[in-house]
């Protein structure tokens, strides 16, 4: 019998302090820092990496990852990473933000960032609704959803469409890759790892603005269980937010991970 | 023969969420209903053999709690005559 250290398959990522996060059971904004976190440490850039924390349920997340990190205003992330990246240049500078953050409140300075063609990494958690507070209708929302501030659903007479970003931002000059990843079965979150590496491979190189959404769940405000969030996920959330590869310029082609 | 496994379930991070016991390709993985973590969670554990060390278990864990361990093959000892 060997040694378990020779035995080991995966443990939990260096880059992730010993706190245990406070997300609610079942949450998969872990899995997404659980991603980040590896491919920080994958890339070993731990040391250079900048985080910017967003407002809403991943506000705490400077606490659970070992490497810098600033806390921005609500939907402030970009436009504070901005200033971040400029002022230090070689660092790796990622922003992580919610829907309510990014595609609400924050909904201009990710498109100017984005039209700027600023050097960072977004990484977009889209769980279509505002969970921090309780669960609001957010941009996001899917048509007919209940939230706790669209009881009968979310009607787009009134309310309108849901803002799909991947695609509004994909248009823009600026942006060297952005495309749309899901957290709801082992494949996806192994595709969804893969697009944040070349997330942050972009950066590295210098090759523009970055984005990767990321389909999420939200078990609490949604009133399911996890495993049934994830179901709802794969068939509501992705034929409304079809996966895909929306803009990933010829230069970010060429990179082999 | 299949590999041989096995994982560690952290009191500390096991929220007792059940996503790793539905994706566990091998279905070893059930809540330990006899423990409680300090948090007052049932978390994971295996409660039979079977399981391979795939770690898909620990790609679905949104709280990073699981250590999979996978038995090592002696593909490359020397044999002995």
């Amino acid at each position: 019998m060997t040694t378990p250290a020779n035995n080991l398959v995966y443990e939990r990522p260096e880059a992730f302090t010993d706190m245990p996060t406070h997300y609610c059971p079942g949450c998969t904004h872990g899995v997404a820092h659980r991603l980040v976190a590896e491919v920080l440490e994958e890339m070993n850039i731990m040391d250079k990496a900048i985080g910017v924390a967003p407002v809403g349920c991943a506000v705490f997340a400077y606490n659970y990852f070992d490497i810098d990190f600033v806390e921005a205003p609500h939907g402030r992330a970009p436009a504070m990473a901005t200033g971040v990246k400029r002022v230090l240049p070689d660092r790796v500078v990622f922003t992580y933000q919610g829907d309510g953050d990014l595609a609400s409140i924050g909904m201009g300075e990710i498109v100017h960032a984005a039209a700027r063609g600023e050097n960072l990494t977004v990484i977009f958690i889209n769980n279509a609704n505002f969970g921090m507070t309780g669960g609001q209708m957010a941009p996001t929302t899917l048509p007919g959803m209940k939230t706790s501030s669209s009881q009968s659903g979310r009607d787009v007479e009134t309310q309108g469409y849901p803002i799909k970003v991947s695609e509004m931002l994909s248009t823009l000059e600026g942006v060297g890759y952005c495309v749309r990843r899901s957290l709801h079965d082992p494949k996806n979150i192994r595709l969804a790892k893969k697009a944040i590496r070349t997330a942050f491979e972009t950066q590295v190189r210098g090759l523009g603005f970055s984005m990767v959404e990321l389909l999420s769940t939200c078990p609490t405000n949604w009133g399911m269980t996890p495993v049934n969030s994830l179901k709802f996920v794969e068939e509501h959330m992705i034929p409304a937010y079809p996966l895909g590869d929306y803009k990933i310029s010829e230069a970010i082609k060429q990179i082999k991970i | 023969m299949a590999a041989k496994g096995w994982i560690e379930v952290s009191d500390t991070y096991c929220k007792g969420c059940e996503l790793c016991i539905s994706a566990c390709p091998q279905d070893v993985i059930e809540l330990n209903m006899s423990h409680l973590t300090p948090k007052g969670y049932h978390p994971a554990h295996t409660f039979k053999d079977g399981c391979t060390g795939c770690a898909i278990c620990a790609v679905v864990c949104p709280d990073a709690a699981i250590t999979v361990y996978r038995e090592v093959t002696k593909v490359n000892t020397p044999v002995t005559a």
